[in-house]
């Protein structure tokens, strides 16, 4: 399984040049033209196809896309969550992923699981599956915390989840770690499930989707409680979500992914202020917003996501991008490389900088 | 565990003793109940059924051929005579107070719990029942734990190793063991180790008080017969059951946590698994000790089964109906314990 040997290299920005060396990367997080093909009946699906991206300590990244552009994916790559990785009707995964010096995607599963729930953790979509329904909160917490600290007896390590329960805002924490989640409401569930994420202050936080299953009302307080514990624990965190909004006051650094691939990245405010791609714009188009003038409907991004087994030819997005025809037919005959439009800004679009300038300037700005 | 000792706190429906005491007193007016219902269906389908049909049942006690007056004699003495309602009123006083049954020249006293006197074993059903019940109940607890640990077993090893040789083997087999019925597999292993190879003794049954390891050579082969049966239907299963359990969102989540794989299947993924395995087991345990009728016939075992059949070909309708409603009781009581267990095990089921 190398695709790369197959298949040229889709990113030859100057991050992704560096992507085949074995030196660890400065960076604290580092993914190095990560891959993931999922084989099935009706062909492969290529989950991720060729992404990379950095993280620094203490930073936040947003990951943001539609339902099946491989966000997730992603991120269980990083977490090494997959099952049956290289069996036959397994995922194949290939690339890097630098954590802290130490690569991942070569390293044996024994020493991924060490890492898992220690240095790297990760908050899940809906907090009632994604916690085990016979047992207590505390139990579940110290579970985790105790595999990766065997010496803390269990009163200290039960002492240990009331203060991390204590922490993420759950009142009388004495009581709630005895119950179980279905006695939770969800926002208390996701504050548990962060709580249990904590457990061994993981100096990596993974958040997919954390608050797309909860109520409009406790979706701000989860994003703020995030933002608190991130300050106060120092970690990277990544948040990954379809909407914009959650991570526009979050992140530091956004990447924008389609069909697998990154399209756009760049620090979150260029992203929101400048945004350079066709897709970005749909989904900033897209992305209701109360500090306007109620405009007569919202800008939804045209057509379907794409089949992951026969990705359109050229630039995958081109069936949906209102401006393919202004590229002289290149967006259906050759795939746009990430390049770099402005300071740490990279986009992968056939179209000169100064056109989508000017598009942006004069079609798009004014109906956000 | 931590919660062990919390209990009270964290669970307030279940938590608290006198809440679960009015439940089983709730559930057990409801047992009675039950019993009353299916006591009067069957008690409406062999006193009623053989009016209508033309066949009088006070026939089954005086034989063919006698005269039109010893026929009524009897039915007045039987109190066959009487409305039906009648003879079920007397019926049920005789399951609290023991009933006299007047036959010709003798009167049969048929104490406390009566369900009622079977002429043609000249004894109360109730002793019949009760002779049978150990060799049944012997049967089903070998036969359960057998299959348990043989189903059970199989099944969780074929879902972690889902498409593996032994997952096909297990599951071929599996297949088998729900097809081939009792009859065969039985006479096919009795024939083969009874009667050509002379390991076990002749079919039969021995007291486990009177000697413990004949007991087990009697009962060896019955056991693996009826368990594989049952295995397989355990075995897919649990198999089933397991595949879906791996594949929920908490088990991701404690792998993520970094636990090991093994700790992932033991605490998280079995209990989970072995929940609905105790439903299903409850039942089958019930229904099996009120009477696994084929394997009993088969291995020449006098239990309840056996009576049943026994009752059917004799016309013995008083047998039948006490057969009827001591195996509705077993699985009634089965369903009550399976219940309840399943409020300790899944802390969201609330008794209430």
């Amino acid at each position: 399984m190398t695709p790369r040997k197959t298949e040229p290299t889709e990113e030859s920005t100057g991050v992704a040049e560096s992507a085949v060396s074995q030196v660890a990367p400065s960076a604290f997080l580092s993914v190095r033209d990560l891959r993931v093909h999922f084989p099935t009946d009706d062909g492969v699906v290529k989950s991720v196809d060729g992404l990379s991206f950095d993280l620094e300590r203490g930073k936040t990244l947003g990951i943001v896309g539609e339902s099946g552009s491989g966000k997730s994916v992603t991120s269980l790559s990083i977490m090494g969550l997959h099952r049956n990785v290289g069996k036959k009707r397994g995922p194949s995964i290939s690339g890097q992923v630098w954590l802290d010096g130490q690569e991942l995607i070569s390293a044996g599963p024994e020493e991924v699981r060490k890492l898992r729930g220690r240095q790297m953790a990760m908050i899940f979509q809906d907090p009632l599956t994604a916690m085990h329904p016979y047992f207590t909160v505390g139990q579940q917490i110290v579970e985790g915390y105790r595999q990766h600290n065997p010496q803390v007896n269990k009163k200290a390590a039960r002492e240990h989840a009331i203060a991390l329960l204590d922490r993420v805002g759950i009142p009388q924490p004495d009581k709630r770690v005895d119950q179980h989640p279905h006695e939770f409401s969800g926002g208390m569930r996701q504050r548990a499930m962060i709580a249990m994420a904590l457990a061994n202050d993981p100096s990596l936080l993974i958040a997919d989707e954390p608050t797309t299953a909860l109520d409009v009302t406790v979706q701000a307080q989860i994003l703020d409680l995030i933002r608190d514990l991130q300050k106060e624990f120092g970690s990277s965190v990544i948040i990954i979500t379809h909407d914009l909004g959650v991570v526009a006051e979050l992140a530091d650094d956004i990447l924008v992914m389609y069909g697998g691939k990154c399209v756009e990245k760049g620090p979150a405010d260029k992203i929101f202020t400048e945004p350079e791609h066709p897709y970005t714009w749909g989904l900033l188009g897209s992305m209701p917003r109360i500090d306007r003038e109620l405009q007569e409907r919202l800008i939804p991004v045209q057509g379907n996501p794409p089949s992951l087994i026969n990705l359109p030819g050229g630039c995958s997005f081109h069936p949906r991008c209102p401006f393919a025809d202004r590229t002289d037919g290149k967006s259906q005959s050759e795939t746009p490389q990430l390049t770099s439009v402005g300071e740490n800004h990279l986009a992968a679009c056939h179209m000169s900088l100064e056109a989508r300038q000017q598009i942006f300037t004069e079609e798009i700005a004014p109906r956000l | 565990m931590v919660g062990r000792r919390s209990l009270q706190g964290g669970r307030p429906a279940t938590g608290q003793p006198s809440a679960v005491l009015l439940y089983i007193f709730r559930r057990l007016v409801n047992v009675v109940v039950m019993l009353l219902v299916i006591s009067l269906v069957t008690f409406g389908i062999f006193f009623m059924v053989p009016k209508l049909t033309g066949s009088d049942p006070a026939l089954l006690y005086v034989g063919k051929n006698s005269s039109p007056t010893a026929l009524h004699d009897i039915k007045v003495k039987l109190g066959l005579d009487k409305p039906l309602y009648e003879q079920y009123g007397m019926y049920l006083k005789g399951i609290v107070a023991g009933r006299d049954f007047n036959n010709g020249p003798s009167v049969s006293h048929c104490p406390a719990p009566c369900l009622g006197y079977s002429f043609k074993n000249q004894e109360p059903v109730w002793g019949t029942l009760t002779t049978a019940l150990p060799q049944t109940a012997s049967l089903a607890a070998g036969a359960s734990v057998i299959w348990l640990v043989l189903g059970v077993g199989t099944g969780i090893l074929s879902a972690l190793r889902k498409r593996s040789v032994l997952d096909r083997v297990t599951m071929v087999t599996a297949l088998a063991g729900v097809s081939l019925p009792i009859y065969f597999t039985g006479l096919l292993t009795a024939a083969i180790f009874v009667y050509n190879l002379h390991w076990l003794p002749d079919l039969g049954y021995v007291n486990f008080t009177d000697d413990p390891v004949g007991w087990a050579k009697q009962l060896i082969l019955p056991w693996i017969t009826l368990a594989f049966l049952y295995a397989a239907t355990y075995a897919r299963l649990t198999r089933a059951t397991m595949l879906d359990v791996m594949g929920e969102d908490y088990i991701r989540t404690a792998r993520a946590k970094g636990l090991t794989e093994g700790v992932v299947v033991r605490k998280h993924a079995l209990r989970s698994t072995l929940t609905p395995i105790l439903t299903v087991f409850g039942m089958d345990l019930g229904g099996l000790i009120g009477g696994a009728i084929l394997t009993e016939n088969v291995f020449n075992l006098r239990g309840l089964g056996y009576e049943a059949l026994n009752g059917i070909n004799s016309e013995d309708l008083p047998l039948i109906m006490g057969v009827t409603l001591f195996a509705a009781f077993f699985i009634v009581m089965a369903n009550l314990i399976v219940d309840l267990l399943y409020a300790v095990v899944d802390p969201r089921v609330r008794l209430a």
